[in-house]
């Protein structure tokens, strides 16, 4: 098993970037912390600090502001890191790809590890996509 | 010598990006100013480009949250200018849809106003009660966040008869839990102290800034959409407006922890209309929009939301502006927070129940002199947790 | 024609100020206006009729560019529009900031997105469009593309 894997089998540590999102790709994931669905028992938990975090979920169609931070979180971020990109604006634009403050989708401008369509993705579905990503 | 606190535009319980700096002296907030730009993604010029049946997609996405509003408010607006009218059927599964948004929308507030006052417990229970009627909505339209239920002339998807008795019960789930809430919360002291007297707002500064919504009636201004310009089945019902007098951050979490039980009254009523109505009869049919101008409005739970369309005689709209009332109860801010300490201002914040994506903008705080020492948002959310913790014990 | 107190009251007060008055309903009613008055007008809504201020929309049309005030009468559910049309080559008008706060966000984002300009307006800066597009550049004129 590489180091890589070894580091990210268990308890991953998550920070989340919002770009110029509708929110509701946020609260499907705040939603996952509530006691239904509850990914705190495997010991998952929201950071406040890139720097402390194992996973960046991205969602939203990215502004050009946000492209700026997005790069400057990405740069921060300490390595290995993995990134999620999260709801149909996240991994293509969505509807908002013709607007004319776009800034392109998410894997063109930090790489992607794990796409997780859906608008918005049910938390089941966001924990299935995590969970595929680790076993990858 | 005072001191720039920024809040945002990256922080991680404040799910949308916004900067907000508060200049500081001491503990008391001097000024504030806040930078928009970061949710802009130039929805009404988007909307030129799309049909009036896109535009529906489209409009659900300014907000998740308040995400039927919109497409209430730009059915409103299309029907005014298409002299439409809509039947019955419709009318009461548009109000049901509206008012189990309101219950989600005001069961999230309370339990991210519990956060951000260091109530991790409120926060989890609220949201954990709020599934519930995630599910109903599942049944209803098959999506917990995003229904496309609207249509110009009625609504896509009809609620069967059979359907009705499994609503009926969850409704009476709903309405226990929030009673619980509602005593938990309204008669804690520690909530008491920490909310009352907090970000008040006078009539004189409603009036003002024009606010609307909870904001507003939770100040003694009753301005209510549902019930100044009536529209779907709100006049078919009985209900009832809630205001309070005193305008602080307590006041408004009482308005909106009433409203709750307000809304599921209605949908009771509504629910009984239904069986009255014929099963299936759900849209008007529509020939064409001609040349011409309307607005359209509801009310979202954050206040009223306004649709302006002018159109001339195509598919497409020639112009569609937005209001979200957000963007109205945002620049209170301002008024509600200076004077006050810092550990108060994410509650004054909050309390406005703020909806950025809605805006589509930001605000920035002013600073006051040259020196500076910035504490990032998470250390001003661990403030206001403390400051909780000590007067507990 | 329908007639509605509120704008007669308006009509009385400002005679030939008012230029055009159409009302669909009971409920929606638009009158044209001369853009120096507006500020009289805005004023004699806001503090004698008791109206309160919900948007501003500007848009191009063959006329010029127009800006759209709305107003809404809350006790009777009115929502009256007043109209002003400026023309392409001079686009300034007064700015109602000074009166209504509610005015001031507005304004600034109609000036980033059509390019019309506020007489003394407190801080006529950059509101959404810092970033996000060039400067001089009014995405929203046809003109523009």
């Amino acid at each position: 098993m590489g180091f890589k894997q070894y580091c990210f089998k268990k308890s991953l540590w998550v920070f989340h970037f919002g770009g110029a999102s509708c929110n509701n790709c946020d609260i499907e994931i705040l939603d996952c912390l509530t006691p239904r669905y509850d990914i705190e028992r495997f010991g998952m938990q929201l950071v406040g600090s890139i720097r402390h975090a194992d996973v960046l979920l991205v969602n939203g169609s990215i502004n050009r502001k946000d492209r700026i931070r997005l790069l400057e979180i990405y740069k921060q971020a300490s390595k290995p890191i993995l990134v999620v990109a999260i709801g149909a604006c996240g991994c293509t634009g969505g509807i908002f790809a013709e607007g004319n403050t776009f800034a392109g989708p998410v894997d063109r401008i930090i790489p992607v590890d794990a796409y997780i369509p859906g608008c918005p993705p049910k938390p089941e579905a966001i924990i299935a996509g995590i969970v595929k990503l680790i076993n990858a | 010598m005072s001191r720039i606190i920024p809040i945002g535009p990256y922080h991680p319980l404040q799910e949308e990006p916004e900067l907000f700096k508060l200049y500081c002296e001491g503990e008391i907030v001097k000024d504030v100013k806040w930078e928009t730009g970061y949710n802009h993604r130039g929805i009404e010029k988007l909307s030129q480009s799309k049909t009036f049946d896109q535009v529906f997609f489209l409009v659900e996405r300014v907000c998740g949250i308040c995400s039927t509003s919109h497409p209430f408010a730009f059915a409103n607006c299309m029907e005014e200018i298409g002299d439409i009218e809509i039947p019955d059927r419709a009318k009461y599964i548009r109000t049901i849809i509206g008012e189990l948004e309101r219950i989600h929308s005001h069961l999230l507030w309370v339990g991210l106003a519990g956060h951000f006052l260091g109530y991790n417990t409120v926060f989890m229970w609220a949201w954990k009660y709020r599934e519930p009627v995630l599910d109903l909505f599942e049944m209803i339209t098959g999506n917990r966040n995003s229904y496309a239920m609207f249509k110009i002339g009625g609504v896509r998807r009809d609620i069967e008869n059979h359907k009705i008795p499994r609503i009926m019960e969850t409704l009476d789930i709903v309405r226990e839990k929030t009673d619980l809430l509602t005593g938990a919360v309204l008669d804690d002291p520690v909530i008491h102290v920490r909310t009352k007297g907090v970000g008040v707002l006078t009539k004189e500064d409603i009036i003002n800034y024009a606010a609307v919504g909870p904001t507003a009636r939770a100040s003694g201004i009753g301005t209510d959409v549902r019930r100044d310009d009536p529209y779907a089945a709100y006049p078919l019902v009985n209900w009832k407006v809630i205001t309070a007098e005193e305008g602080d951050v307590f006041a408004k979490a009482k308005v909106r922890l009433l409203e709750m039980v307000e809304s599921i009254s209605i949908i009771q009523q509504c629910l009984e209309g239904l069986k009255k109505e014929k099963e299936g009869e759900t849209e008007a049919v529509v020939k064409e929009i001609p040349e011409g101008m309307g607005t359209g409005r509801a009310e979202a739970p954050r206040g009223e939301v306004f649709h302006f369309v002018k159109t001339d005689g195509s598919n497409y709209p020639v112009r569609h502006k937005i209001r979200a009332p957000s963007y109205v109860n945002i620049a209170t801010f301002r008024k509600s927070c200076i004077g006050q300490s810092i550990t108060d201002a994410t509650i004054s914040l909050a309390a406005v129940d703020p909806c950025y994506c809605c805006t589509e903008r930001i605000a920035v705080l002013y600073d006051i002199c040259s020196g500076e020492k910035i504490m990032n948002g998470k250390e001003l959310l661990e403030l206001s947790a403390k400051r909780t913790w000590e007067m507990k014990s | 024609m329908l007639k509605l107190h509120e704008i007669e009251e308006l009509k009385e007060q400002f005679g030939e100020i008012v230029k055009e008055v159409h009302v669909r309903s009971e409920t929606r009613a638009t009158v044209t206006v001369d853009p120096a008055c507006i500020v009289d007008i805005s004023r004699f809504l806001f503090l004698d009729l008791h109206f309160r201020f919900i948007i501003a929309t500007a848009l191009e049309t063959t006329f010029g560019i127009e800006i759209l005030y709305h107003f809404s009468r809350d006790v009777s559910g009115l929502i009256l529009n007043v109209r002003v049309v400026l023309d392409k080559k001079n686009t300034e008008i007064e700015s109602l900031t000074g009166l209504l706060e509610a005015a001031n966000w507005i304004e600034r984002e109609m000036h980033e997105i059509m390019g019309i300009y506020f007489k003394n307006h407190p801080n006529l800066e950059k509101l959404i469009s810092d970033g996000n597009w060039a400067e001089g550049v009014y995405p929203y004129r046809e003109s523009d593309e």
